[in-house]
């Protein structure tokens, strides 16, 4: 009798690897002697924007299938609920920073901040609010479902970058060496899937079906 | 083809002569600039650096150990230094956040316009390593810096003032 089901080794390894790198930089950043002087909204609203830039990394793996049980729609509505955190996390964040001081939460959303990664926390926030919008009115707003697709990613990259650009110019409580490791995963992790999903699927599929072009169009239903 | 009065070889030739003169009056100060005449120029407050002001932060000797904010006051125009110029200092500190008294308080200027400051250790907030210092006493108009300390490791900062009568 084996206590191993080694068909089980690869997803435990790929969960078991993602969820390091989404948990090793927020576990030292709560060990970052800055939190002692800092109020309690400021710890949570920090944390939860590091947090945040954690789920960033797992978001375009759920969609693209890359973890075990990931796999189609069940991926899908995995991206919904962490889309759902996400949303929750920038209002954390946002929240946590204006109780902790109002003046400079109210000078970044103003875009007067005279910190240079205010801009990008504010571009992050507002693809994050413009992203919820674009899933909360998907049916309302009667987009063809390539061109809602096209705008959802295009946002996604916005939010990515504009992210991580902001999280690398701060200097706070998480450790830079394991910041900057989160931060290359997270952009990473997003190119690699939407290259995959929107460049080298389509063109796999389309060479697939290539030769049965024909037979598929004789085929189809004439009803629809 | 049309006849162009500014052409891009006169706009190079001028911008060229411009950077020339820029350079002369720089750092040799060959030709006098333009300022010099109307004297030293009052500093402008920065972005922010009203932030977290308490108004009237007690006179202290000092607000902790270790760190230290320092500079110079001047008058605009003749640059003479302004002697019992009250100035007020804060900062988010190992003691505290930027909003917490303990991290207040206010010094007065020596008879060479200088100022110092000793209090906790500054600690990055907001994402910046920084200090506010305030004017706010009426003789002059009020001015708010906010430095920017190059590294959170650094034990001291500065920021000068240079006053315009009100």
């Amino acid at each position: 009798m084996t206590l191993i089901d080694w068909r089980q080794v690869p997803a435990v390894l790929g969960w078991g690897g993602v969820a390091a790198v989404m948990i090793a930089p927020v576990v030292i950043a709560a060990f970052s002697p800055y939190l002692e002087s800092r109020s309690v909204p400021y710890i949570v609203g920090g944390f939860a924007g590091i947090v945040g830039l954690s789920l960033l990394f797992l978001q375009p793996l759920l969609p693209a299938g890359y973890l075990a049980g990931s796999k189609g729609p069940a991926g899908r509505r995995w991206h919904r609920w962490v889309g759902v955190v996400i949303i929750l996390a920038v209002a954390l964040h946002v929240g946590g920073l204006y109780v902790t001081s109002p003046p400079d939460t109210i000078d970044a959303l103003l875009l007067v901040s005279p910190t240079p990664f205010s801009v990008y926390g504010v571009t992050a926030m507002w693809g994050v609010v413009a992203t919820a919008i674009l899933v909360l009115f998907r049916r309302w707003l009667g987009q063809r479902y390539p061109v809602w697709r096209l705008i959802h990613n295009g946002l996604a990259a916005i939010v990515v970058v504009a992210t991580v650009i902001h999280a690398l110019q701060i200097e706070g409580a998480m450790e830079p060496g394991s910041k900057w490791m989160l931060c290359i995963a997270v952009v990473a992790a997003t190119g690699v899937a939407l290259l995959d999903l929107r460049l080298v699927r389509p063109i796999l599929n389309r060479r697939d079906r290539a030769p049965n072009r024909s037979a598929r169009a004789l085929s189809r239903p004439a009803s629809r | 083809m049309t006849y162009r009065p500014f052409s891009r070889r006169s706009f190079l030739a001028t911008t060229a002569g411009l950077a020339g003169t820029a350079l002369l009056s720089g750092p040799l100060g060959i030709v006098a600039p333009a300022a010099a005449a109307t004297g030293l120029a009052p500093t402008r407050s920065m972005r922010g650096g009203s932030n977290n002001y308490r108004p009237n932060a007690r006179l202290v000797d000092r607000l902790g150990s270790g760190f230290f904010v320092r500079g110079k006051v001047l008058r605009a125009g003749d640059g003479a230094p302004l002697k019992g110029v009250r100035i007020q200092i804060w900062a988010a500190t190992v003691l505290g956040g930027e909003p917490d008294p303990v991290n207040h308080g206010s010094v007065l200027t020596r008879g060479d316009g200088s100022f110092e400051l000793e209090m906790a250790q500054i600690v990055p907030n907001f994402g910046q390593p920084h200090a506010h210092l305030a004017y706010d006493d009426g003789a002059f108009q009020t001015v708010f810096l906010r430095p920017v300390m190059p590294s959170a490791r650094d034990k001291s900062v500065s920021a000068h003032f240079v006053l315009a009568s009100a």
